[in-house]
């Protein structure tokens, strides 16, 4: 008998509409083992563990777990197997404490909830794995990496054997990531199984033993981690002859003249807190800043007020001489202000309406989309037929709604609205976030592309390869305020970033704490 | 094994199986209820589609009942566009009803354009101004309007009790809670000596309107944005809050209109028993019509045979009123039913070796 397979699926065959997104999928899991699932979106990963974990039932094929046949007929009879599944969003109810969460939803059912016995449970678990949490706080009060612990905690107080990390990183910092993967480790060593899925090559490299890289639906190949290089897995991914490194820094422009300024602007979140701190930043025409950060430091309350959708409580905004401290988000667009949001579906689009529909969204309101009390929508269709074909969205119609479209298809989309025309200044918000290799890159060479046409860049993102990769400069945020700037940043500062990030300033800038 | 599945997409054709679907089935477990009453059921069905839609006389009645349910139904779907729950349109047509009879009390003139155009002017603001009021309450203060229109749909009918019993109480009613008949000015034509009245009119013009403003005008283009994402629309610059009063106006204005419609054109004379629930069954017809206005005329003759040919199975069949009420029940249960197949898709499927 060979090692001992904690989940062995054999065939796994699921069909969508005559579109296979699980091809007679072969997986395994042994005891004490990370394994990476790797694909583009769209591949089929999620399909996968969807199966896994209960939410679908394959067609064809077979699952088992250590030897024995199951069946899932839902995610209960997963959980009740030992497989647990922490989801990008953590799924955990915000008003309540944490062992509130974790008591719902428990597999013993009891009429009353036991609290000490709970929070003791819960103790000893984050003791054991370096899960520092105290289950007594809400978890609206939690940073969202406090939050991924409780829902990895969540899955071990339903006594998981088995645990799957949907995209788990992209939240976290560079230091919570390493203290992530501490206790990963240190759960393989339990003999947990664990799945990892990501896009970041060098986390999979790093702390996986097994790599599936899934593409179409099928498995192109499963391969120890170790005899594996960064190139080969991306060729897996994509097929041959896909990525492409972008080439930065080859034709850059000099940064010219500043276009959107802000001076010590305040702003506050939806709580009524102070969100942005008195932040002042220079935009520039060729230029591309970027801000680093945690998410929750401010970023997206940044974002929305230069966008023109947030008020703008102290401070000015200049957009050249003009005063648009207090301008409109349809008074930016018209001026030239484009803004991509972080949350496509929630912000940038609206999911059920079409594509030419959400064309219109940032521009119906003149001609020549707007004619008297009506929109053209011939004119507007035209637009977009000409924008699915110059920014290659892939879409089986205009007429389709967009929540059927792929997240990159839906990411090209608000690219080809926003930077197609009278395009001055840009600001996007994690930009690439969730999006396949393919797609990232077509975002990064759009907003290159934007530069070089002379565009004004703000570049927000957590992901700090792409910053380093794209930013002329580079500022970090950290609680509102900006910890100093770095110029033509490079992966020899990063360690500087990290601090930053953790609110330690740099040259002794801004890190004074002043809060009223 | 059975397979429960959300759907990401339906075809209009499956939409239409699963409703023709739900209706057979309503009309079959209604037939189990009519036999185990003693009554054979086909012969019911069958007076009920007599009575409803087999000669002139029951069309002209279905078409009756058809224009207050059509005009209701499309006042609620406007706000529905915007996923603005105005529940409220029983209390609209009851305030539209109200001034409409207000100004033939009061400023009574013989020319009948005066006197209807007016009608329609005085009825259409009461009804609106019954919206927009729930509607600045939510703008402003977030005040949820499922709550407040319903609340306002008891002032209403209490306010037409207090008049129906009170100063405006016909002296020669013997003692009836009616209003004198309206004078021949402020009356809408009926025609073909029936009592459809030119209110259908108003309403095919009103659905008309609707849907050259909600489906081509950038007017509705912004309600819909607004609806189907609030943010989305603040990140198109798009004013929610002042939409939201100008949709609950125009969809009470719509309500309002239909009552005066009700009263110049069918009871002409305001009474407290006019008021059968339209408002209400406006709210399932403008959701089984998908909000759509032209689907909404035809949803609402559908619902209009129904009332008709209940009340013949009353007469004919000499079955009580509550009968009447459970095949309609059953029909709107099965249809609501049927929802759930829209959402997910159920297979089964045996397991292959």
């Amino acid at each position: 008998m060979a090692e001992k397979l904690l989940v062995n699926m054999r065939g796994i065959t699921k069909t969508f509409y005559d579109i296979k997104a699980n091809d007679n999928v072969n997986f395994d899991l042994k005891v004490g083992e990370v394994h990476a699932l790797l694909g583009e979106n769209g591949a089929g990963k999620s399909t996968l563990m969807s199966i896994l974990c209960g939410l679908y039932q394959p067609d064809e094929g077979t699952i088992e777990l250590e030897g024995r046949e199951v069946v899932f007929h839902s995610p209960k009879d997963a959980i009740a197997q030992g497989i647990g599944i922490v989801h990008q969003h953590f799924m955990l109810v915000p008003s309540l404490t944490v062992w509130e969460n974790m008591a719902l939803g428990s597999a013993e059912r009891n009429f009353t909830v036991k609290e000490s016995a709970t929070c003791a449970r819960i103790r000893e678990l984050s003791a054991r794995y370096g899960l520092d949490v105290d289950p007594l706080s809400p978890v609206w009060q939690l940073s969202i990496g406090e939050q991924q612990r409780v829902a990895i905690l969540r899955m071990l107080f339903h006594k998981a054997k088995i645990l799957i990390l949907d995209e788990p990183t992209s939240v976290l910092t560079p230091q919570e990531t390493e203290k992530l993967f501490e206790t990963v480790k240190h759960m393989k060593e339990e003999g947990f199984g664990i799945v990892f899925i990501s896009h970041k090559l060098k986390e999979v490299f790093e702390i996986s033993d097994r790599i599936t890289v899934l593409r179409r639906g099928r498995v192109v190949g499963t391969l120890p981690a170790r005899e594996v290089t960064a190139e080969k897995l991306a060729e897996m991914m994509v097929g041959s002859g896909g990525v492409g490194e972008i080439k930065v820094g080859v034709s850059r422009k000099p940064p010219g003249k500043p276009i959107f300024i802000a001076e010590e602007i305040r702003v506050r979140n939806d709580k009524g807190l102070v969100a942005v701190d008195g932040v002042s930043l220079t935009l520039r025409e060729n230029q591309i800043l970027g801000i680093a950060g945690v998410s929750g430091n401010g970023q997206g309350e940044l974002a929305e007020a230069l966008a023109g959708m947030r008020h703008i409580e102290r401070g000015r905004l200049y957009f050249t001489v003009d005063d648009v401290t207090s301008a409109s988000a349809r008074r930016m667009v018209d001026l030239g202000v484009k803004y991509i949001p972080a949350d496509r579906k929630g912000v940038g689009l609206v999911p059920n309406m079409n594509v030419a529909e959400n064309v219109a969204l940032r521009k119906y309101w003149r001609p020549p989309y707007k004619r008297g009390f009506f929109i053209d929508w011939d004119e507007v269709y035209r637009d977009s037929g000409c924008l699915i074909e110059s920014y290659d969205i892939l879409t089986p119609g205009i007429d389709v709604a967009v929540r059927m479209l792929s997240g990159g298809n839906q990411q090209k989309l608000i690219l080809a609205r926003e930077l197609s025309d009278n395009m001055k200044v840009v600001i996007a918000m994690h930009p690439t976030w969730g999006l396949d290799v393919k797609a990232t890159a077509f975002v990064r060479e759009k907003l290159l592309a934007a530069k070089e046409e002379g565009g004004a860049v703000l570049l927000i993102s957590e992901d700090l390869d792409e910053l380093l990769m794209l930013s002329d400069l580079l500022a970090v945020m950290y609680r509102g305020k900006l910890m100093g700037t770095i110029e033509a940043p490079d992966r020899s500062h990063i360690e500087k970033i990290g601090l930053m990030m953790a609110g330690i300033a740099s040259d002794g800038q801004g890190a004074k704490e002043e809060h009223d | 094994m059975i397979k429960i599945e959300k759907r990401f997409y339906i075809s209009k054709g499956q939409e239409l199986y699963i409703i023709l679907a739900s209706i057979i089935l309503a009309l079959l477990s209604g037939a189990l209820m009519l036999g185990l009453m003693g009554v054979n059921p086909w012969e019911a069905y069958g007076m009920m589609l007599k009575g409803s839609l087999s000669d002139f006389y029951g069309i002209s009645e279905t078409l009756a009942k058809t224009i207050p349910l059509a005009m209701c139904s499309l006042a609620v779907g406007l706000a529905f566009t915007m996923v603005v729950w105005n529940i409220g349109a029983e209390g609209q047509f009851v305030m539209g009803a109200l001034a409409c009879t207000a100004f033939v009390r009061y400023f009574y003139t013989d020319s009948a354009i005066v006197m209807l155009v007016s009608m329609v002017l005085a009825s259409s603001l009461a009804g609106g101004f019954w919206g927009a009021f729930a509607g600045f309450l939510k703008a402003r203060w977030n005040v949820n309007e499922i709550i407040t229109t319903l609340m306002m749909n008891y002032i209403a009918i209490l306010l037409l009790q207090y008049f129906v019993y009170g100063s405006w109480r016909d002296p020669t009613s013997l003692g009836f809670p009616m209003t004198p008949v309206f004078p021949e000015s402020a009356r809408l034509p009926q025609f073909f000596a029936s009592r459809v009245h030119a209110g259908l009119f108003f309403a095919l013009i009103v659905a008309l309107i609707l849907w050259i403003v909600v489906r081509k005008g950038v007017w509705g283009y912004e309600i819909r944005v607004s609806g189907q994402n609030p943010r989305a629309a603040d990140y198109a610059g798009i004013k929610s809050a002042r939409n939201v009063i100008l949709v609950m106006f125009l969809s009470g204005a719509i309500a309002g209109l239909a009552g005066m419609a009700e009263m110049a054109g069918l009871h002409r004379r305001l009474q407290p028993g006019f008021a059968v629930g339209y408002g209400y069954t406006a709210i399932i017809i403008a959701w089984l019509a998908r909000l759509h206005p032209f689907t909404i005329i035809f949803v609402s003759f559908f619902f209009g045979a129904l009332f008709v040919g209940g009340e013949n199975l009353q007469i004919a069949m000499r079955l009580p009123l509550s009968t009447v009420q459970i095949l309609q029940g059953l029909i709107l249960f099965f249809l609501l039913g049927g929802e759930f197949f829209r959402s997910y898709r159920i297979s089964l499927t045996f397991k292959k070796r």
